[in-house]
């Protein structure tokens, strides 16, 4: 299933959560939705599994209209909301069957169904703990278990991996991406690497306007346009060599970054440079000992982005 | 109907899990009995073989009873933030009222199911109006059913449970008691409409064993009005609540 927004807008009072958004998430994609707090994330999250409405705007999954087909529709959405709320008097096998049958799953199947979310989230050893028992890393995947027992095509998830530790988030990860080959993903973080890691897109989203789409590929590509090689050159008088590559054709600016080492910064607008470096440095003699680059972060991409 | 059942039989299990079910059954028997066999104008100083007297208790202790189960119904659930974790699951607004509001009701109806002993016991003593104690467990039944709805429509509007305690017991004030009031000073049509309004007025009449179908329609109101803007309620929600 995919999800088609048009013109999404909501307001709180003055403010608009979210401005005028379009986007399209096409079966089978995870999508990373990227932006500062406040910039709109979770209200989008939250229209799309119809618990808010818009005030504005309308929204397809699978080619029907949300707000009217909305009780089918949920049936194929699952959703892990930021703060992860559950029932933390129950515990868990319990609070999953509630689940399960709830989400209209067959009484034959559920037994079943809850066993496989039990295994593939690690709870075998807290099935029987109530769930407000649990450290928080034990109930982010109890909160995860309620949102795929179902097994829906579309899965929602805010923050998914915060409160983990490196072990579990690794793990996590490893699940959304499996769980990604065949549904439909928008996955919310703050969390950079993250996004790199497990998307196949990235949206980022500031003051509820989309100001980046594309792949963390593409973003890089986009921004600012110069790629940064770090070089090391040795058995030359630096300022030499900083006028010789500052003259090159494809060569934007030079940085000496450390004169004792002769080290420099180099920044480039074209992939031909590092060629031309090798054959600058052959021509004159000089030892190239290292020739780094030094990719745009997406860091950098997402700051540059987002402060106004 | 499978959805709203499914909701009940959590929140019921919830009521006795956190003991609240168990508390509340045992001070509503506690009171009930104290007044019923014990103190005040009891079964044994009006000599009586009738219920009479534990139906006007029951009157005022499931008036206090009803907004302490109902307060966390929808407001513990909005201050957690588990509201949005139920209603975004395949569900509707609607199924989870109901579903609440049955599980209240059953909690309330094991409650009263447990003062039978009291109606075989006094059957025991003396000539009992059988027809007369069945009006009058329907008349608790249905004002209970009325109070729920009540209760439910305050803990919507909050997520504080003791605003929707008072609340409910604020509005619920009114009709137990404030209209009769009122009415009590007024001639006329409209003094006739508002003693109409009181709980008391029809409660009486059904528990002395009169069904009329006006007292039927006025609890009817009662609980749809209760159960529809409890519905408005929950659908004015924005991201933060």
């Amino acid at each position: 299933m995919d999800i088609v927004i048009e013109n999404l807008t909501k307001r709180y009072g003055n403010q608009k959560a979210v401005d005028n958004i379009s986007l399209i998430v096409a079966t089978g994609e995870i999508l990373g939705f990227l932006g500062p707090n406040g910039a709109g994330k979770t209200t989008t999250m939250k229209i799309i599994t119809s618990f808010i409405a818009a005030d504005e705007g309308k929204v397809y999954i699978g080619g029907k209209l949300l707000t009217d087909n909305y009780y089918e529709l949920k049936k194929h959405i699952g959703y892990l909301s930021e703060n992860n709320p559950l029932y933390h008097d129950m515990p868990v096998i319990d609070f999953l069957n509630f689940c399960a049958k709830i989400q209209g799953i067959e009484k034959s199947r559920i037994p079943d169904r809850v066993a496989e979310m039990i295994r593939i989230t690690g709870l075998k050893r807290e099935k029987h703990k109530k769930i407000g028992e649990l450290s928080k890393g034990y109930q982010q995947r109890v909160g995860l278990a309620q949102a795929i027992i179902h097994d829906p095509e579309i899965l929602l998830l805010d923050e998914p991996t915060s409160g983990l530790d490196p072990n579990q988030i690794a793990e996590i990860r490893k699940l959304i991406r499996e769980l990604g080959n065949e549904k439909t993903v928008i996955l919310s973080t703050h969390i950079l690497p993250e996004v790199e890691a497990t998307c196949d897109r990235i949206l980022i989203i500031n003051n509820g306007k989309i100001v980046a789409d594309g792949t963390a590929e593409s973003l890089r590509n986009q921004s600012k346009g110069s790629d940064i090689l770090k070089v090391k050159i040795e058995d030359g008088e630096p300022d030499q060599i900083y006028k010789s590559i500052q003259a090159l054709r494809s060569v934007s600016m030079v940085e000496l970054a450390d004169r004792n080492f002769n080290r420099f910064d180099i920044h480039c607008t074209d992939k031909n440079v590092k060629r031309e470096i090798f054959r600058l440095c052959v021509e004159n003699k000089w030892v190239l000992t290292e020739m780094t680059p030094f990719e745009t972060k997406l860091e950098d991409i997402f700051r540059d982005l987002t402060m106004n | 109907m499978k959805t709203i059942w499914i909701i009940a039989r959590r929140e019921l299990s919830s009521f006795f899990d956190s003991l609240i079910a168990f508390i509340i059954i045992i001070l509503f028997l506690g009171f009930s009995g104290f007044f019923t066999w014990i103190s005040g104008s009891d079964i044994f100083m009006t000599g009586q073989a009738s219920l009479q007297s534990f139906f006007s208790i029951a009157y005022w202790t499931l008036f206090f009873f009803i907004p302490a189960l109902t307060m966390r119904l929808i407001a513990e659930e909005k201050k957690t933030g588990t509201i949005e974790m139920l209603l975004t699951k395949a569900v509707t607004d609607r199924q989870v009222i109901l579903g609440k509001y049955f599980a209240t009701l059953i909690l309330i109806t094991i409650a009263l199911l447990f003062t039978l002993p009291w109606v075989i016991t006094i059957s025991k003593l003396g000539n009992i109006d059988t027809g007369g104690v069945i009006c009058g467990y329907m008349a608790l039944i249905l004002m209970s059913a009325a109070y729920t709805s009540i209760g439910l429509f305050a803990s919507s509007i909050t997520s504080n449970q003791i605003v929707a305690f008072l609340s409910a017991l604020f509005i619920g004030l009114f009709f137990h008691f404030i209209f009769e009031v009122i009415a009590g000073d007024m001639t006329g049509f409209l003094g006739q409409v508002i003693n109409s309004l009181s709980v008391n007025v029809h409660f009486e009449s059904l528990s002395r064993g009169v069904v009329d179908s006006k007292d039927l329609v006025y609890f009817g109101s009662i609980i749809f009005l209760g159960l529809f803007l409890t519905e408005v309620s929950m659908s004015k929600r924005n991201a933060f609540n």
